[in-house]
This record gives C-alpha cells, sequence and structure tokens, in this order.
C-alpha cells in the first residue's frame, strides 16, 4: 500500500508532465469558472441602462442585493427598469483581461505618464534581487561553509546569527534608509538581512552533513588544512550548496515587494501600487503573475543546469 | 570433524614455520608499544584499549579480529592518525605517528569514495595532492585501476558501480600512494557473500605481487584465519590483546583449505577466545522485552 505514495521513482516521465501541467490548468479552471459561469459567485452587476434609478451610471457596478431593490423599487413606482449583467468584483478581472494586460504590458507602453512601464520595472526589481543575493552569497557562503567545517567557527558564528535570523528584516528598513539612503542601497540591504543569516544557517547545516568518511579518507591520502576545505568539502557538498542557493534565490524574492516599499518606491512593486491605485487590476495581476512567472522560470532553468553539472549527484534522480 | 581429532592450532609444518622464521627476520614495519586509549563519555571514563603490545613485519598480512567493542576499529583509527591515544606508543618504521598521513593508506567499511570524482580521478587524487604532474598521475591510475581490474571504468563515477568495485577503488585509491602499510577497516563488511570471497582472493593476489604490508580488521574468522599470518585476538572492556596466533594454515591459500584439520583448530581456538561461555547480555539489551501477542487465527499455525 505504501508503495502508491512512494512511487514517484519510477512514474513514467510523460506522466509526470502531464500531473505538472495539470497543477497549474487546475487553478485555472477555477479561475475560469469563477469569471465565465454567470451563476457562479457574482456578487455585482454591472449596469448597462440606468433606466428610472437616478444615482445608477452606465457601467457601474452595483451589489446584487441592492441592484434587486432598486429593480423592484422602479416596477412599484412604474419608471423605467435599470437593466444590467451578473459580475465580479472590480478586484477579480477574467483571464483573458489579464493575458491582453500581460500581452499589452510587454508591447505597449503606459499610457499614463507618471507610471512607469512593466519591463523597466522588472527590469529595476531584477537588478535589485541579484545584487541584494550577490552581496547575501559572498558573505553567507564561505561563513557557513567554515561554521559548517570548523566546529570553533561555528560555535563563534551561529549563536548570534540564531539570534539575529529572528529579527524581522523589514525592521530594519527606516535604519536602512538612514544609512543608505533612499534609492537602491537599503533595498539591497533588506534582501541581504533577509537572506544571510537564513544562508549561512543552511549552508553550514550542509556542510556539516557531508559524510565524516570521506573526509577521514581524504585526509588518509594526505590532505591536509585549506586543501581538505577547497578538493573535499566543498566540492562534496556542492551539489547540495547549489540546491540551497536555489531555495535561497526563492527566498530573495520573496523579500522584493517589502525591500522595494523602502524609501522610494521603485520597481515592480511600485508599477503594483501605481496600477491598483488607478484600479486597473488586470495589470496588477499580469505583474505579479511575472514575478511568478520569472522566479519559477529561474528556479527551473537553474534545476536543469544544475543536472548537467553534477552528473554524479544521485538525489536528483529521484525527482 | 569431531573436535577432538582436531591438531592443535600451535602445531606448523616445517613449510609454515620455515615461512614463520623468514617473516620474524624482517624489519619490523609498524610497531605498537603499550598503547592505551582513555575517553570521557555521558557514563563516566571508558578505557576503549589497554597496553596494546604487538609489531608487524615487512609484508606481513595481520588480522585483527575481537568481539564488538573491543576497540578494534578504535585501534586501527589510532593507526592511521584519524584518532589520538592517550598512552604508549605506534612508531612506523621508527618513527611515531602523530596524523594521517600518506606512508598509511586506509581502506574504509562505508562508502569513501568521492563522488564528484570519476573512478580515474579518485585514485589520482592522492597522487595529486603529492605535487606530481596530471599525466603521471594519470598514468599511475590507470596501472592501479588495472590491476584492481577495473581499467574498463575509469570514466564511470563511484555510483555506477557495485560495492565489490567501489571497494577495489579504494584498495587502488589507498595503494597508488605506496604507503609502507595497508590499514584495511573491515573492508569487506557489507559486501554479499559470494563477492567477499571474491574480493579476499583478490586482496591476497594484490598483497603477493605488491610490496606491501597489511593489516586487515574483520568480525569473520573464516576472513581472518584465509587471509592472515599472524591473527590477533583483542578481547572487550577495556580492549586488550587476548592473543597472537600464527596462522598454520600453509601458503599460497586458496578457498579449499577451509575445511582443512589446521584450518578448523584455528577457527575453534577463535570461537573459544571470542565466545567463551555465554556472558551476561548488555543492559540495553536487557530492556528489550517483547511483549507478543497473537494476531492471526488460533488454528493458522505455521510450525
Amino acid at each position: 500500500m505504501t508503495s502508491k505514495w512512494l512511487s514517484s521513482v519510477d512514474m513514467d516521465a510523460r506522466k509526470r508532465t502531464l500531473l505538472g501541467i495539470s497543477s497549474f490548468l487546475l487553478p485555472l479552471l477555477v479561475w475560469c469558472l469563477v469569471s465565465y459561469v454567470p451563476f457562479v459567485w457574482h456578487p455585482k452587476v454591472h449596469v448597462t441602462d440606468p433606466g428610472g434609478v437616478d444615482y445608477f451610471q452606465v457601467d457601474m457596478l452595483v451589489d446584487k442585493a441592492m441592484f434587486a431593490d432598486e429593480v423592484a423599487n422602479m416596477e412599484r413606482e412604474h419608471l423605467a427598469v435599470p437593466v444590467g449583467q451578473s459580475a465580479n468584483p472590480i478586484y477579480l478581472p477574467a483571464p483573458d483581461q489579464v493575458a491582453k494586460a500581460f500581452y499589452n504590458g510587454f508591447v505597449n507602453p503606459p499610457t499614463q505618464k507618471d507610471v512607469p512601464s512593466m519591463p523597466a520595472s522588472l527590469w529595476h526589481s531584477i537588478q535589485i534581487i541579484f545584487w541584494g543575493f550577490l552581496i547575501s552569497s559572498i558573505i553567507g557562503v564561505p561563513l557557513g561553509i567554515l561554521s559548517g567545517t570548523y566546529t570553533l567557527m561555528g560555535r563563534l558564528s551561529e549563536p548570534f546569527i540564531e539570534f539575529f535570523r529572528y529579527l524581522p528584516a523589514p525592521a530594519f528598513g527606516a535604519l536602512a534608509v538612514a544609512i543608505l539612503g533612499i534609492y537602491d542601497g537599503p533595498k539591497i540591504a533588506i534582501i541581504v538581512i533577509g537572506t544571510l543569516f537564513q544562508q549561512v544557517l543552511i549552508i553550514a547545516n550542509t556542510s556539516r552533513k557531508l559524510e565524516v568518511t570521506i573526509i577521514e579518507a581524504a585526509r588518509t591520502l594526505g590532505t591536509r588544512g585549506f586543501k581538505l576545505l577547497s578538493k573535499v568539502v566543498v566540492p562534496g557538498i556542492l551539489p547540495d550548496l547549489y540546491r540551497d542557493q536555489r531555495i535561497l534565490l526563492g527566498w530573495a524574492w520573496t523579500y522584493l515587494i517589502v525591500a522595494e516599499l523602502i524609501g522610494t518606491s521603485s520597481g515592480i512593486t511600485w508599477f503594483i501600487t501605481q496600477q491598483a491605485r488607478y484600479q486597473h487590476f488586470d495589470n496588477v495581476y499580469a505583474a505579479i503573475m511575472t514575478i511568478g512567472i520569472i522566479g519559477f522560470g529561474s528556479d527551473l532553468l537553474l534545476a536543469r543546469a544544475g543536472r548537467r553539472l553534477f552528473p554524479w549527484d544521485r538525489t536528483q534522480d529521484r525527482r | 570433524m569431531n573436535p577432538k581429532n582436531l591438531p592443535s592450532y600451535l602445531d606448523q609444518s616445517e613449510a609454515v614455520k620455515a615461512r614463520f622464521d623468514r617473516i620474524n627476520q624482517r624489519e619490523t614495519i609498524l610497531e605498537v608499544r603499550d598503547l592505551g586509549k582513555r575517553f570521557r563519555s555521558p557514563q563516566g571514563e571508558v578505557e576503549a584499549l589497554r597496553g596494546i603490545d604487538f609489531s608487524v613485519r615487512r609484508r606481513e598480512f595481520v588480522c585483527v579480529i575481537g568481539p564488538s567493542g573491543c576497540g578494534k576499529s578504535t585501534l586501527i583509527r589510532i593507526l592511521a592518525g584519524l584518532e589520538s591515544h592517550t598512552s604508549g606508543d605506534v612508531l612506523l618504521d621508527g618513527k611515531p605517528v602523530t596524523g594521517p598521513g600518506q606512508d598509511r593508506g586506509m581502506v574504509f567499511q562505508g562508502y569513501s569514495l568521492f563522488p564528484w570524482l570519476t573512478v580515474k580521478k579518485n585514485v589520482m587524487f592522492g597522487p595529486q595532492l603529492n605535487g606530481r604532474g596530471r599525466d603521471e598521475a594519470e598514468r599511475d591510475a590507470l596501472l592501479w585501476l588495472d590491476l584492481v581490474g577495473l581499467d574498463k571504468f575509469a570514466d564511470a563515477y563511484p555510483h555506477q558501480l557495485s560495492g565489490g568495485m567501489r571497494q577495489r577503488v579504494a584498495i587502488a585509491r589507498a595503494l597508488v600512494n605506496q604507503p609502507r602499510i595497508l590499514l584495511m577497516d573491515e573492508p569487506f563488511g557489507a559486501l554479499d557473500a559470494q563477492t567477499r570471497s571474491k574480493m579476499q582472493s583478490h586482496l591476497i593476489d594484490i598483497w603477493k605481487n605488491i610490496d606491501v604490508t597489511v593489516l586487515f580488521i574483520t568480525h569473520d574468522l573464516d576472513e581472518a584465519i584465509y587471509l592472515a599470518d599472524r591473527i590477533l585476538v583483542l578481547k572487550a572492556h577495556p580492549g586488550e590483546v587476548q592473543e597472537v596466533i600464527e596462522v598454520p594454515v600453509p601458503r599460497p591459500r586458496s578457498p579449499g583449505q577451509f575445511n582443512t584439520p589446521e584450518f578448523l583448530a584455528t577457527k575453534a581456538r577463535l570461537e573459544e577466545l571470542i565466545h567463551p561461555a555465554p556472558e551476561p547480555e548488555p543492559e540495553d539489551e536487557q530492556a528489550v522485552q517483547p511483549h507478543l501477542i497473537r494476531m492471526t487465527n488460533v488454528t493458522d499455525n505455521v510450525e
């Protein structure tokens, strides 16, 4: 019976791809149902003809109950009855609207002057992520490896890091602005603060999990000091380190929105807040999804690259 | 065979006696003098080894055997320099051992190959570390892989090999450094019976053809008798040398000797030393008391 649950190993590739696609199609299907089937949800009425109701206007969205009241009122008073169709609230655009917005966002320049274009906003966000993650990794990866390999180093650094990682990164926003100004500096700093401390602990843990026998074998072959680190520990943990980095990169993305709200709003966050202000929720959804697509897509690419980079890594066979 | 008809394990044929005389004339490679090891554990101070005294001559094959907890692994790890000792001396060619070094090769029981390197690069690891050029190291590696019969697998990764093949690579990787002594810590313990006996014969072949001394740890009595010139029998709590047995089984050895009187006599003696009158079980084993309840139909008997 258990084999049913553990059989992912021998599930064939086609079935796996099919399930993978379905996992995306199912939520989309739900979204389509809610958007296109009039009797599913649709709590509002989109007014096409106000009739005799003085405060109704064409294209207005009113609550269904309110609309029904007014219809009853008008009938009682023998005035023109308002006409409208069931609709969803403005904050839930239909899939086709979002798809259109997505296409427009990349093809057409924005209509408003004070609103940045989606590609430009995204590019700015990607740069913030890149620098934040790079700086964090330059410090975090070596520190993590050292802490995991040398007990002394681990004892010295980890308690403080363990404490620091509970401090919410956004709490340092005001401080970061005071020190680094209002532009990209504090945003990068927030991503670094949000990622670095987790990174050190995760990578230290990964380093500790390297088989002791492998290190001992290397020592009996005459490896000592720094070479033990560079020729044995690092190559030994590299596939896991790479996997950690992929997870941590996802982590960095989750700090992006908070980071971009600090100082002057910028990047995709600025785009989203501006579009929401104009009630262009189709654009908001398109932007949110783009973040998802970029994050997920880059992770897929990195996973594929990982399989090529580490042909000996057997944990990958199990995916 | 009736044990009463067995010769004494101390009886040696002329050829065997002459062989031991020759061995005893060779220089000493490894000398262990009054070696002791104590360490602190949550249960208090433990004496793992006490007063271990023995020496190994050049190109001798010595097996160390003993019940679990006798410290045989600790002993070999001290010899390899992976652990420190608290008293006595370990001398290799008369010089004290202070840490791991290329003069002592080690083959572990577990999986010790570098998984990120191909078989060939695993073997090249030692020579390259030693400052040899790439080409020279590669030539050496291929030579040794040929010797263990794995030249065709030079570019495979360790995970693509079977357990026996991995241990062959581990042996090649240790021998390429041309160590004075090869330390083997239950190297065939994880292999199936058939592969194990193949590896034993193969190890003897290697040892015959190469100037190397072997110290081999095992808990398998047959393996010890089949391989060894001398067997060091340890006892547990604390680990002490109980007896050093000169194996009377003549060389060249073959699996056909497993039923010869000398072999059986030696085995009987080892069994006497290692499994004496039943000892009280250790406490943690006593704590395990299965409570069996009948979970099948009363009529459904299997025995």
